[in-house]
């Protein structure tokens, strides 16, 4: 199993990793137990991503899905953010291992959760 | 001080270990010089079968064994696959139970599961948190259908030391019929293997684990014991283990288990200061870690730590990043779902299990390279704790 690149870069160097004290939402996806958790927190301003900042307990794909989503969801509105796919976020990383394929859906599904809760609360 | 001493540092010797250079020196005529077949009448034949048999005098002496009970494999794998199925087939389909234990290599663990689906009886014993197993628990779970026992001797992630001798003696007692097999991949380099010491019938090496060549291996067959080959062509090794015969290879193994024997006690002594100083020094700077290897239970090589709150894979390519190699019972680096088996089996829970790194150390390592490890390890996993949104920071 050999990661990419940007995978490594990204695990080495994690955008966006940490907490938002005020965030509008967060979203928190994952069981410690299958070793994967991720936590993202959102600042949302007109519908829009202002900020965005994530915690992971997780491998390096974990890591690195984690630190290329923040990246990618940063200044879209809320439907955009919606619309990434786990592909997407896949080849922004320059491809992942096969095995390491679901830990994309932790992100996905983490934003989902957390913008659902916004839209509740909205 | 945080000074990179040199790019690679080896701290992962129960997955291979680099071949010894006196090993490698007796190998290499026999690639290109001496390539002769070992089957072969003509010189060249003869050449390669002299090289051959001297290393199976050399490992049949050392083991206690006679020359034609050492059958050479491509490694431990085959070694094991050889000694459970080929006994199992050799009963042509009679009612047969085999006992192992929860902790064995997939090398055991997966054939049984096979064996399993074909009607055979299988029970996996527990062990203790130390990864030892109950002598008494192995009698205990022999029934009258019982052929066969494979429990192996030093656990590869732990280096737990099951006491093979009083198991076989013990279950001997109960049954004298039943074959005993133990698998002794982890065990030449630390402690004796002689099977007339251990009692066993068969017995698996593989070179690469020796600081020998890999793709090499043998099983040693007790006189007498039952065996159906898995492979059927030239007729090599007695028929058992039809193939031609890997000839550097097998030199090289020859070589390697000589050495590993003549300077057992050498490396022992360094490598367990070297991994005792370790250990002092892990537990010193960092906290909430658990060590799973019982140190009074096991080889002078291992050090398996839970580094709670930190993922095994993300540990280890941190490490990696800073030139040291170690690996993990994490599920995420092995690509399945479960965490490893051997810690789940010695009561460690599904979360904690995915924080372990094995450390293995072996006897080119030096303290300037723990001393090393020590000042990167703490930051690594003070970094990823950091990250981990449950972790109580």
């Amino acid at each position: 199993m050999i990661y990419s690149d940007k995978v490594i870069q990204h695990f080495k160097n994690p955008h966006n990793q940490g907490s938002i004290e005020n965030a509008d939402t967060v979203g928190e996806v994952g069981n410690p137990s299958c070793g994967d958790v991720m936590k993202i927190y959102l600042k949302i301003e007109d519908r829009i991503i202002k900020d965005v900042k994530f915690e992971t307990l997780g491998c390096a794909a974990a890591i690195a899905v984690s630190s290329a989503l923040t990246d990618m969801v940063k200044g879209k509105s809320i439907d955009e953010a919606l619309e990434i796919t786990r592909q997407q976020i896949i080849e922004d990383l320059g491809g992942l291992p096969e095995v390491k394929v679901h830990c994309s859906m932790l992100g996905i599904e983490a934003l989902h959760e957390a913008i659902k809760k916004y839209e509740k609360k909205d | 001080m945080k000074k990179k001493i040199k790019e690679n540092i080896y701290f992962d010797h129960s997955a291979t270990t680099p071949v010894d250079q006196r090993v490698l020196k007796e190998m290499m005529p026999y690639f290109s010089e001496k390539y002769g077949n070992y089957s072969s009448l003509h010189g060249f034949g003869r050449e390669a079968y002299f090289a051959v048999e001297k290393a199976r005098e050399k490992i049949a002496s050392t083991l206690d064994c006679s020359k034609d009970e050492v059958i050479f494999t491509s490694g431990s794998t085959e070694s094991n696959n050889l000694a459970l199925k080929g006994v199992i087939d050799s009963l042509k389909g009679k009612s047969a139970h085999i006992i192992t234990t929860q902790i064995e290599h997939d090398a055991i663990l997966v054939p049984c599961k096979q064996l399993e689906k074909k009607g055979v009886e299988v029970t996996y014993l527990p062990v203790g948190k130390n990864g030892v197993v109950d002598p008494k628990s192995v009698v205990n779970a022999i029934k009258d259908n019982t052929v066969l026992i494979s429990i192996m001797y030093v656990n590869n992630e732990l280096g737990s030391i099951n006491p093979i001798q009083d198991i076989v003696r013990m279950a001997k007692k109960k049954n004298k019929d039943i074959i005993f097999h133990t698998d002794a991949t982890q065990a030449v380099n630390f402690l004796s293997c002689s099977v007339k010491d251990l009692g066993v019938d068969m017995m698996s090496i593989s070179g690469h684990k020796i600081y020998g060549p890999k793709g090499v291996g043998l099983l040693f067959i007790r006189k007498g014991i039952p065996i159906t080959p898995l492979q059927a062509g030239g007729h090599q090794e007695r028929s058992i283990r039809s193939g031609t015969l890997n000839v550097p290879g097998i030199v090289g193994l020859g070589k390697a288990i000589e050495l590993a024997v003549k300077e057992m006690d050498k490396n022992n002594k360094k490598i367990s200061k070297l991994r005792d100083y370790f250990i002092k020094g892990v537990l010193k700077n960092v906290p909430d870690i658990i060590l799973n290897t019982d140190v009074d239970n096991s080889v002078s090589s291992h050090a398996n730590f839970c580094f709670v709150g930190a993922e095994g894979e993300s540990i280890l390519l941190y490490l990696d990043a800073e030139g040291i190699a170690v690996s993990t019972g994490s599920a995420c680096a092995s690509g399945s779902l479960e965490p490893s088996h051997v810690l789940l089996a010695i009561g460690i829970e599904k979360e904690i299990a995915h924080s372990s790194i094995r450390f293995t150390f072996g006897k080119h390592n030096n303290k300037e390279e723990i001393d090393y490890a020590l000042s990167v390890l703490p930051s690594a996993i003070r970094k990823l704790r950091t990250m981990n949104p449950l972790y109580n920071k």
